[in-house]
């Protein structure tokens, strides 16, 4: 899968800015990124993955954030960190966010192969294999489950 | 076992003696805040969808204040969900176009040193300022608290930050955290808690606490503390629980700052943490902005108007005071009226131009001094617009020169 390279703090007003958030799902993510990157939301392939620097989605708790990225494709997000807040909303909506120290030596458009269980990603376009960190197995239960809201139909089918 | 303030307050949440930083603790949440935007348009379909209730309505506070006041059709649905939603939800601490979340939260009695708590807002660790342990958390989450009453978190590890001495007069919390921010970057905090300690830190009045612990979600702490007190007690005007960190619990990192050496700071476009001192700059600006919950309150336009006092404004000048109780107290003692007799243009009592959600916002070009948290680029408007972020003092300064300027020469 294709990689898209975006730098260092990144923030939530960039990958959703705050204007759109009035309105539904599709209309913020065809504005997703629009600043730093404008074909992104029309180039962008299923299954294609978010590759950043430092402390990706800094700011704001709005989880349009992630759930834009998600409802275009992206099926998971590799950076060098992630802020806090962010994560949390990623891992919730069943976005994988795999932080890598080498996220770096990714370029834009490079082939990927990326296990988010055991934090192996493989680039094929250069041949490199990059350490990520495994995420932990309570937060793959959720992405497994597709999310927290799944999760807790889970719970509570199974409590009731 | 030595314990940090942190590590207190998720130990008691979690039911349980000590907890160690690092590890996985599942916490009971003694109260939960939502706003407009965040709050019941997103959380009142995924509670549909699971056929649940929410699991203690007297633990939910929800604040309406990013889309006010309405402007158009969907930001009149949206308020109108939140409105129809605490009657069906059976939530009576609602508060409508009160004022910002994080300022209307314990201005109500809504806080107490020792609580547990979370917010659908990325800056709610301002009611760390109460010794409460309090974090943003986004919908989804939200909505597993409301189902559950339940949260997990990682133990965090505490950083200290310790301000001896004393603030010089027209340096203020924003210029502390500007300073930090800058300092530690943006990432500094780590996800970590942000412990403000020290006797500059002791002898701020809450509101200028509130400021501190805004802002470290910007230098990206998970949430900012501060040990209650006297101050705390004499503000919630209640007897209050004294909470603390342990004299000598491990800390992740102790910094150090001599309080009195602090100049007013600004933060040039377009990141807190491109910051540098005030005497830097010499940008002329178009706008100059009071608003927010980091830079509009009470003490923030006691402030403003002490630069005000008897000036007019050169560039525009835009009010918007954090709370109406707020609001209400400076028209009382006439601080309001210095700033409108400055030629302030007064906005309602909500997020206004902060976060880019409502009507105002910044046009193409545009150049704004902000009392607020974040110039992230295109936030407050058009991508074009330049922010610079400063204290009330700079910010009210800055709109009488007509470009960024020092007020320390300039206070009443």
């Amino acid at each position: 899968v294709k990689a898209w390279v975006f730098g260092d703090n990144v923030d939530t007003d960039v990958i959703v800015p705050g204007r759109y958030m009035k309105f539904g799902i599709d209309e913020i993510a065809r504005h997703c990124m629009e600043s730093a990157a404008p074909d992104f939301a029309r180039s962008v392939k299923k299954g294609d993955v978010v590759v950043a620097g430092r402390n990706f989605g800094a700011g704001s708790s709005r989880e349009q954030a992630p759930e834009a990225l998600k409802h275009l494709g992206v099926s998971a997000l590799v950076a060098e960190s992630f802020a806090g807040l962010f994560y949390r909303n990623a891992i919730n909506l069943g976005l994988p966010a795999v932080v890598c120290a080498q996220a770096k030596r990714i370029r834009p458009g490079d082939d990927l192969e990326l296990d988010p269980a055991s934090g192996r990603l493989a680039n094929r376009t250069t041949g490199e294999e990059l350490r990520c960190e495994p995420i932990p197995e309570f937060l793959l239960q959720l992405i497994r489950d597709g999310g927290l809201v799944p999760h807790l139909e889970k719970r509570l089918r199974t409590t009731s | 076992m030595k314990q940090t303030l942190a590590q207190k307050l998720v130990a008691r949440a979690a039911g349980r003696s000590a907890v160690t930083p690092g590890e996985i603790a599942t916490c009971k949440v003694d109260l939960a805040m939502m706003h407009d935007s965040g709050g019941p348009r997103r959380v009142k379909p995924l509670l549909e969808r699971l056929g649940a209730k929410v699991w203690d309505p007297s633990k939910v506070v929800v604040i309406t204040d990013h889309y006010l006041p309405e402007y158009d059709d969907e930001s009149r649905k949206i308020l109108r969900i939140a409105r129809d939603w605490v009657r069906e939800a059976g939530i009576d601490n609602f508060y409508d176009a009160q004022g910002i979340c994080h300022v209307v939260l314990p201005e109500r009695g809504h806080l107490r040193p020792g609580m547990f708590a979370v917010g659908g807002d990325s800056h709610s660790p301002t009611g760390g300022a109460f010794a409460a342990y309090m974090f943003g958390i986004g919908a989804t989450e939200m909505l597993g608290v409301l189902v559950t009453g339940e949260i997990w978190l990682k133990v965090p590890h505490t950083i200290a930050m310790d301000f001896d001495g004393t603030l010089s007069r027209g340096v203020t919390a924003k210029d502390v955290m500007l300073f930090l921010i800058g300092r530690f970057g943006m990432d500094g905090g780590q996800y970590q808690a942000v412990e403000y300690r020290g006797s500059a830190i002791r002898q701020l009045p809450m509101q200028e606490r509130m400021t501190l612990c805004n802002m470290t979600a910007e230098l990206g702490g998970q949430t900012g503390l501060i040990a209650s007190d006297d101050v705390t007690r004499d503000y919630l005007k209640a007897d209050i629980e004294r909470w603390d960190s342990d004299a000598d619990a491990a800390l992740a990192a102790h910094h150090r700052f001599d309080a009195a050496e602090l100049q007013p700071q600004v933060a040039a476009p377009h990141s807190p943490a491109n910051t540098r001192p005030v005497t830097d700059f010499q940008q002329k600006i178009d706008l100059a902005y009071i608003g927010a919950c980091t830079g509009a309150k009470l003490a923030d336009l006691r402030m403003a108007a002490s630069v005000l006092r008897g000036r007019k404004a050169k560039s525009k000048l835009i009010v918007a005071p954090a709370s109406l109780r707020d609001q209400q107290a400076a028209e009382r003692e006439g601080t309001l009226q210095v700033l409108l007799d400055a030629g302030a243009e007064l906005l309602a009592n909500s997020c206004g131009m902060c976060a880019g959600y409502g009507q105002h916002q910044l046009g193409e070009n545009t150049v704004a001094i902000s009392t607020t948290a974040r110039n992230f680029q295109g936030r407050m408007g058009a991508a074009s617009a330049q922010v610079y972020l400063a204290s009330p003092y700079t910010v009210a300064a800055s709109a009488v020169a007509g470009h960024i300027a020092d007020p320390r020469g300039m206070l009443r």
